[in-house]
């Protein structure tokens, strides 16, 4: 039986994770590759980097990022932000990246996703979806809205409906952001999540909300996501990934075990 | 040497940096020459057996891999490296190598979820699975019976004979995840994506000698 996967996400603007990880030794590191280290000797079962450098003359920092991280870690890691071109993609996926991750340019320009499949393949291709919860209204029949910017544009889009369209341009998964979650820590956003997860027929990736290990526990069973981000509660060292695997495990969520 | 086969099949670049952490040396090659020279032939991959197996025939490196075969040089195939040693494909009904009996089968998409709601098992089969060892394998020397791999894959292999089954996977059913015959092994899940358990399957074939 298929284990629900535990990922990390790092936040990485010009060649520096924005907020490092305090190990035990309360020594805060913010190089991408020793956290990707890190993390995978802790059991992580994938990472997503999130390139947040905010000029595009930057980006080769990313990709020697990427570079490096690929030779460090042999688990697979998916790399999103700022991705608009087929020749973005590529360089990602070159550099050594398992999974590129498209949202904004794909809300503008939805080709982008068909494209990518068709060149590297639909795994390759994750579909990042930011979710605005705004009740149901004339053309949001789910009641809920993509949104790009962080938030602050609506796009008019139902949540739903960009999901299946997504799989059906050939998005190989999605990884479903609840902006109205995200940093509360209070919890994923199950309602959206769970009725995401059960219209399509692609791997679901619940991020936004995570605090405690029971978030997680609710979001890979209630919420039906076969996957679940996590940032802020294993990068201040609150728990670590093997916390947060017992705790699932003894829960009855099958995961892989750490240690190997 | 080990020559790695390009095959325009993707990730070939992901099994040269694994090998290479485990200290050894490859090449990434779509030679014939060079590939029959080589000590030992990976044919990793990800996409399609059809469009794998089209490259393959325009280079002539289908010839190339069953004389490989043949004089018995150790061979590793990963993923679609491991659908296309089959006699055929579902995928776009394809004719493959032929070195293993039998074909390579599409996932239905109609299993049921294994959640215990409505709804259907999702394909591809993408993530962390186990493998249970049906007959014992050089290459899985050291692998742990909890040990999981990572797959991505809507199709598996399906060989006629039991005697080529090594490991077995459970989505929705059960199918044949490690696979070999003689100088010949594959694996549906991607050891260079695997962690450690899966580095040290590919640490074993890098050491291999069969006999």
């Amino acid at each position: 039986m298929l284990s629900k996967r535990i990922i990390p996400c790092l936040d990485v603007r010009e060649g520096r994770t924005t907020k490092g990880i305090k190990f035990e030794n309360n020594i805060e590191i913010g190089d991408p590759v020793e956290m990707a280290r890190f993390y995978y000797e802790a059991g992580a079962d994938e990472l997503v980097f999130y390139d947040i450098t905010a000029s595009h003359e930057k980006r080769d920092i990313m990709i020697d990022v990427v570079k490096k991280v690929a030779r460090t870690i042999f688990i697979p890691f998916s790399v999103g932000g700022g991705i608009r071109t087929l020749e973005d993609m590529r360089a990602v996926l070159l550099a050594g990246a398992e999974k590129v991750s498209v949202n904004s340019a794909a809300v503008k320009n939805p080709d982008i996703i068909s494209q990518g499949a068709r060149a590297f393949g639909n795994q390759c291709v994750v579909l990042g979806m930011d979710v605005k919860h705004v009740g149901e209204k004339a053309g949001i029949p789910s009641g809920y809205e993509i949104v790009i910017n962080g938030g602050r544009t609506y796009m008019g889009l139902d949540a739903l409906e960009w999901a299946k369209k997504g799989q059906a341009l050939g998005a190989g998964e999605i990884c479903l952001n609840s902006i109205d979650a995200d940093g509360t820590k209070d919890g994923y956003e199950m309602t959206l999540t769970r009725m995401i997860s059960e219209k399509v027929n692609i791997p679901v990736i619940a991020s936004g909300g995570a605090g405690t290990p029971e978030h997680l526990a609710e979001v890979l069973t209630h919420g039906r996501a076969d996957a679940a981000l996590i940032a802020s509660m294993v990068h201040f060292g609150t728990y670590t990934i093997n916390d947060i695997k017992s705790f699932l495990s003894s829960r009855g969520v099958k995961v892989r075990k750490t240690g190997r | 040497m080990i020559a790695i086969v390009d095959y325009g099949a993707g990730n070939l670049t992901s099994v040269a940096r694994a090998v290479s952490f485990l200290s050894f040396d490859s090449i990434i090659t779509d030679d014939p020459a060079k590939i029959k020279a080589a000590d030992r032939v990976i044919f990793p991959g990800v996409g399609a057996a059809g469009a794998a197996m089209e490259i393959m025939t325009q280079r002539g490196l289908d010839d190339a891999l069953k004389e490989v075969f043949v004089a018995g040089t150790p061979m590793l195939g990963i993923c679609v490296g491991c659908q296309i040693i089959m006699d055929t494909s579902q995928e776009n009904n394809t004719s493959c190598l032929g070195l293993i009996p039998g074909s390579a089968r599409a996932f239905s998409d109609t299993m049921p979820a294994d959640h215990g709601g409505d709804g259907f098992l999702k394909v591809p089969h993408m993530g962390w699975n186990g493998l249970d060892v049906v007959r014992y394998h050089p290459l899985f020397a050291g692998v742990g019976q909890e040990d999981e791999f990572y797959f991505v894959h809507s199709y598996y292999p399906n060989p006629d004979s039991e005697d080529t089954v090594f490991g077995t996977t459970n989505y929705g059913i059960s199918f044949a995840s490690a696979v070999g015959k003689d100088n010949l092994f594959a694996t549906q899940f991607h050891l260079e994506k695997s962690g450690k358990p899966g580095l040290l399957i590919l640490k074993n074939f890098c050491e291999w000698n069969p006999c």
